[in-house]
């Protein structure tokens, strides 16, 4: 029981990493895909969070008293990584728009369809 | 001229001259001087290496070095001589011939035609300079790359469909099996260089020397050896030069002067005796000899029928140089020279007969010997060296086969000899004695059949008083054949 | 220091350039812009290597910051020559460029085009680069995400969905970079190369460590298109502008490759690599790979295609070299990646050529085009025997290596699959060549001609560098020996 509350956080990235994943396997719209892959990726930014917390480590900014700080690295990290996640979704939504223009669909089914229907 | 700048500008000679002829192919006349001289000058060439060679000169030269320790390098010794004389002396009587026959029958893209052939010939030669196994199998590849271009040269459907056969078993054999053995000779012996004795003796276990003799047998997919050999009749859809030189001569001799150098130079007559190597291997090629001789007389187009002959031939000398004994493998090396001399007069004659009444098969030739004395004449000539009587060439070579079966014990393989001596006499004597003694079919008339283009007959002239030639003076190729084979 | 400037150079010249190049008037002048610094860039890396060959292992600590708290580029001779390998690449490329660019792109386009094009140059030179493993997933996602813009600008919209589709497909293998580095530094607390290298061996029977290792595993052979992760690989390259399939599969795939090389040999201990299957896998995969894309490369309608196969195919030669594990193994990978860059860097253009000319690659377009473009025919034909290992052509030397290997531990399999492996390139080689000489030409193509030399140039220094590598292995052997050096792997 220990085992499992203990790594609650855990718990919580490998479901939504799980759940960003098979929405972008399943989904056949293109734009769903592009929302998993972002759950998918925000699972992983938890999991460096989460680890970098430090059993009753205060916020890291420099103040009296505070001995113990969480580790600032994997903050910084992440925020380098969210920019790459931002950077990747609007450039995934921008291929779907012109993707739209292109094919009048954005369902992969029917691409596919209209693909091999040439 | 240093020896290493002969040898390496006799190398090279003849891609210039393909270079030429590319310049040239505009004007028919001035390409065909530019081939007839360097084929000329090749030959000049081939033979002031060969009389200094004789004399004791070292002719060794290399490249670079590719892969660590294995240099692109050249080193002539006797059996490469042979070769090299071989081709380098029958490109330019091909290139008379060629010349008469392509005009004779009005062939396209002689260009392209000329160019290739120079670079095969170039690569002929690479071949019998080579001073390793790397090198031989770099102009190996090269000599069938360059090859099929005129394998496939009509472009009709036929002719892609034997280009393609001819390629896939040439190149599949050799990545498959040749490369293979050569890497494992390399990871054994440490070196893939040619030396007299070989290099396998004591650093390769003799218990799987036979199946790496087995790997190199079938590896080189060019000595025909069955079950490999369909590439050979398939080559046939080419012109009749090129069946004639390449598919007589330089291709066909380069596999089997390949097996000979493994054996020699590679395993070494020593180790493969002692242990026993080719035993059971010999008999791939008795087994060939046989079969290709008895397909041969199924055959009624006479290229194809010479086509299998040549297979059963080649065999002859895959059996000598397995046999390993020193008369053997004299009568390997002075067979390769033998077969050239007479198999290309018989090709050259089935050319004339070609561009002279456009008859393909042997059953159309009755009576066609009056109208065509001399080419007739020369394939008799040819019949009978290939056959081994006297006075012809062939003679010699069939003699110390002989003799190297009957010096290793193996009486059985005398037999197979005999018996293909009498098959050949079945399938190729019956052509020319048609010819000139059966009445032609009814309703055949060849009062107009004149003889093929003097340049035609003037190579089959050549070709087959060479036949005769070397039953009387066959001393220097002796000394060649003695030398390659270990001795002196 | 000046050394250390070098190297920082070589990522912060192409990284100024491309915003600069976008805002650029249109013209020419952007060409012109990323073919300097393109030129500059080899030049830049030509030296490192040199430098790194005379003086060892170059440090650079990015704004004073001491490792392993800063960022640090480390530069040995396996990444010297791979940042060479990426900026000589590019530098032929660009010539090649200008005309193939101005025929499929539209004109608006062509200034972000080639700063796209600098970015994801940045990126590729980046990963070489760095010693810092979070900083090359910076890098990958930046040479990532520009090569997925460039794909979408192919010509026709097959173009958009390959792209959409490489994408997700590479977010997914980043991500999972991006989990295995994160599992990694919980358990070691630092990011830099080195520095894991010290404390991984403390950790290395712990599971996270083992199951990080797995995520960073899984999330390059995404990016390598290892077999069978390959799926995104054949649109992507079929549907790129040619230019684009030319620098990406000479470039992209053999970086991921030498992230694996330096993730396996020079961070992970031994015991990681010893405790986990992965030799068995990469073997594995290289097989299935060579015998299976081989195949479906034989049945392409489409030469690009055909190609990418192909390369999915190559790819598995190299993942059996790493998978065998031994000195010479590694090496003839190295070797492979090296000549396998040029190989296809020469038929991709020759083929891009093809397209210049007609706008199309099909096996039934193309026909008879052998006879009225033979210098782009030539170079098909060398390339194609370069594929095929030829004697004579670099890709000889690298499966001559690479059987040697096998050969060395007796695995008889392995030395048939790659043998079978040449065969089929024959098969596929013959098919492109008989299309383009012995078929009779398209009605279309009859006033069809030769490709203008500004493609031919880099397209034939390709090739004769097929020739050249085939013949003296100086380089390229000799620089992959001096890498397995650095990597210290041992001879089996």
């Amino acid at each position: 029981m220990d085992f499992i509350i203990g790594h609650y956080n855990y718990w919580v990235v490998i479901f939504l990493m799980m759940a960003g994943f098979y929405t972008i396997i399943s989904r056949g719209n293109l734009v769903k895909k592009i929302v998993g892959l972002n759950i998918f990726q925000v699972s992983v930014f938890m999991l460096y969070i989460t680890m970098s917390t430090v059993h009753g480590g205060a916020a890291p900014i420099i103040s009296e008293g505070v001995e113990n700080y969480s580790n600032p690295l994997p903050h910084v990290l992440i925020l380098t990584a969210i920019v790459v996640g931002v950077a990747t979704t609007s450039l995934g939504l921008a291929l779907v728009v012109r993707i739209k223009e292109a094919y009048g669909t954005i369902e992969e089914d029917e691409i596919h369809e209209l693909d091999h229907s040439l | 001229m240093s020896a290493e700048q002969l040898m390496m500008f006799t190398l090279v000679l003849p891609l210039l001259g393909g270079v030429g002829v590319l310049l040239t192919g505009r004007s028919p006349n001035l390409r065909e001087a530019v081939t007839l001289l360097t084929a000329g000058v090749t030959a000049i060439l081939v033979l002031m290496i060969a009389g200094r060679f004789l004399a004791g000169e070292t002719f060794i030269y290399s490249l670079g070095e590719p892969v660590a320790g294995i240099a692109i390098a050249f080193r002539i010794e006797a059996s490469g001589m042979i070769f090299a004389l071989v081709a380098g002396l029958l490109w330019i009587v091909t290139s008379i011939y060629a010349i008469g026959y392509m005009r004779g029958h009005n062939e396209k893209n002689q260009t392209r035609f000329y160019t290739a052939f120079a670079i095969a010939i170039s690569c002929a030669l690479g071949i019998a300079f080579s001073a390793n196994l790397f090198t031989l199998f770099l102009f190996y590849e090269l000599l069938t790359l360059s090859t099929y271009p005129l394998v496939a040269h009509s472009g009709t459907a036929e002719a892609k469909r034997g280009g393609r056969v001819y390629l896939g078993l040439l190149l599949g054999t050799s990545i498959g099996l040749l490369l293979l053995a050569i890497l494992i000779t390399w990871l054994a012996a440490g070196t893939v260089e040619f030396q007299d004795g070989g290099v396998l003796a004591g650093k390769f276990d003799p218990a799987w020397a036979g199946l790496l003799y087995a790997l190199f047998l079938f590896g080189i997919g060019k000595a025909a050896l069955m079950p490999f050999h369909r590439w050979l009749p398939a080559a046939m859809v080419a012109p009749t030069p090129v069946s004639a030189l390449l598919h007589a001569v330089a291709v066909v001799k380069a596999g089997v002067f390949t097996l000979f150098k493994v054996t020699s130079q590679i395993f070494g007559s020593a180790y493969i005796l002692s242990n026993d190597v080719t035993g059971v291997l010999v008999w791939a090629a008795a087994l060939t000899i046989l079969l290709a001789s008895l397909v041969a007389m199924t055959k009624d187009n006479l290229k194809a029928r010479l086509a299998y002959s040549t297979v059963s031939q080649l065999s002859y000398i895959a059996m000598g140089a397995m046999l390993a004994s020193k008369t053997a493998l004299i009568g390997a090396s002075m067979h390769i020279a033998m077969h050239a001399f007479s198999k290309i007069t018989l090709f050259f004659a089935a050319g004339a007969i070609f561009v002279a009444t456009h008859k393909k098969l042997v059953s159309e030739l009755d009576g066609l010997g009056r109208a065509m004395p001399i080419t007739f004449g020369a394939f008799f000539i040819g019949t009978l060296s290939i056959i081994g009587l006297p006075p012809f060439g062939g003679l010699w070579s069939k003699w110390y086969l002989a003799s190297g079966a009957v010096e290793t014990g193996q009486m059985l393989l005398l037999g197979v000899l005999m018996i293909s001596t009498l098959l050949n006499i079945v399938y190729l004597l019956p052509i020319p004695i048609r010819a000139f003694f059966a009445k032609p079919a009814e309703g055949v008339h060849y009062g107009e059949v004149r003889e093929a283009p003097k340049t035609i007959l003037l190579a089959m002239l050549i070709t087959s008083s060479a036949c005769i030639a070397l039953f009387f003076y066959p001393d220097s190729l002796y000394r060649l054949a003695t030398m390659a084979a270990g001795g002196f | 220091m000046m050394q250390g400037h070098t190297s920082l150079l070589l990522v912060v010249l192409p990284l100024i350039f491309a915003p600069i190049t976008a805002v650029l008037p249109r013209g020419r002048l952007t060409w012109l812009a990323t073919m300097a610094v393109t030129s500059i860039c080899a030049v830049l890396a030509g030296m490192q290597l040199m430098m790194v060959i005379d003086g060892g292992v170059i440090s650079y600590e990015l704004g004073g910051w001491a490792p392993p708290w800063g960022i640090e580029y480390r530069i040995d001779s396996l990444n010297a020559f791979m940042a060479l390998i990426v900026a000589i690449i590019a530098a032929v490329t660009l010539p090649y460029a200008l005309l193939s660019v101005e025929k499929e792109i539209p004109e608006r386009q062509v200034p972000l085009f080639y700063s796209a094009f600098l970015l994801c140059f940045t990126g590729l030179l980046g990963i070489t680069q760095t010693g810092d493993i979070f900083n090359l997933f910076v890098f990958l996602e930046i040479s990532s995400l520009s090569s997925y813009a460039l794909i979408s600008l192919g010509r026709r919209r097959q173009a958009l969905t390959s792209a959409y589709q490489y994408l997700i497909m590479g977010t997914i293998g980043a991500t999972f970079f991006l989990i295995g580095v994160g599992l990694i530094y919980s358990e070691t607390g630092t990011l830099n190369m080195m520095d894991l290298a010290a404390r991984l061996p403390g950790v290395a029977d712990l599971r996270t460590t083992q199951t990080g290792f797995a995520f960073i595993m899984i999330g390059f052979a995404l990016k390598l298109a290892l077999f069978p992760l390959h799926l995104w690989l054949p649109n992507a390259y079929a549907y790129a502008p040619s230019v684009i399939t030319v620098f990406l599969a000479a470039t992209a795939t053999k970086v991921a490759l030498y992230v694996m090389l330096r993730v396996l040999y020079t961070i992970f201990p031994e015991g990681v690599v010893a405790a986990t299957p992965t030799g068995d896998l990469f073997i594995l995969s290289g097989m299935f790979g060579i015998i299976s894309a081989s195949v479906y490369a034989v049945y392409q309608a489409n030469v690009k295609r055909l190609l990418a196969y192909s390369s999915v195919a190559q790819i598995g030669y190299m993942a059996l070299g790493i998978g065998l594990g031994s000195a010479t193994s590694v090496m003839a990978s190295i070797v492979h990646l090296f000549n396998h860059a040029l190989m296809k860097g020469a038929l991709f253009m020759a083929v891009g050529a093809l397209i210049y000319r007609i706008g199309s690659s099909r096996v039934e377009n193309i026909r008879g085009l052998g006879r009225q473009m033979p210098w782009t025919f030539g170079a098909i034909i060398i390339g194609g025997l370069s594929l095929i290992g030829v004697p004579g052509t670099a890709g000889f030397i690298s499966k001559w290596y690479l059987v040697l290997a096998a050969l060395e531990q007796q695995i008889w399999l392995v030395v048939a699959v790659i043998l079978a492996g040449s065969l089929i390139a024959v098969v596929y080689v013959g098919k492109v060549i008989e299309a383009l000489y012995y078929k009779p030409p398209v009605e279309d193509n009859i006033s069809v001609k030769e490709a203008p030399m500004l493609l031919l140039l880099p397209t034939w220094a390709l090739v004769l560098a097929n020739v050249y590598f085939g013949l003296d292995t100086g380089l390229s052997v000799g620089m992959a020996e001096h890498a397995v050096e650095t990597l210290g792997i041992i001879a089996k």
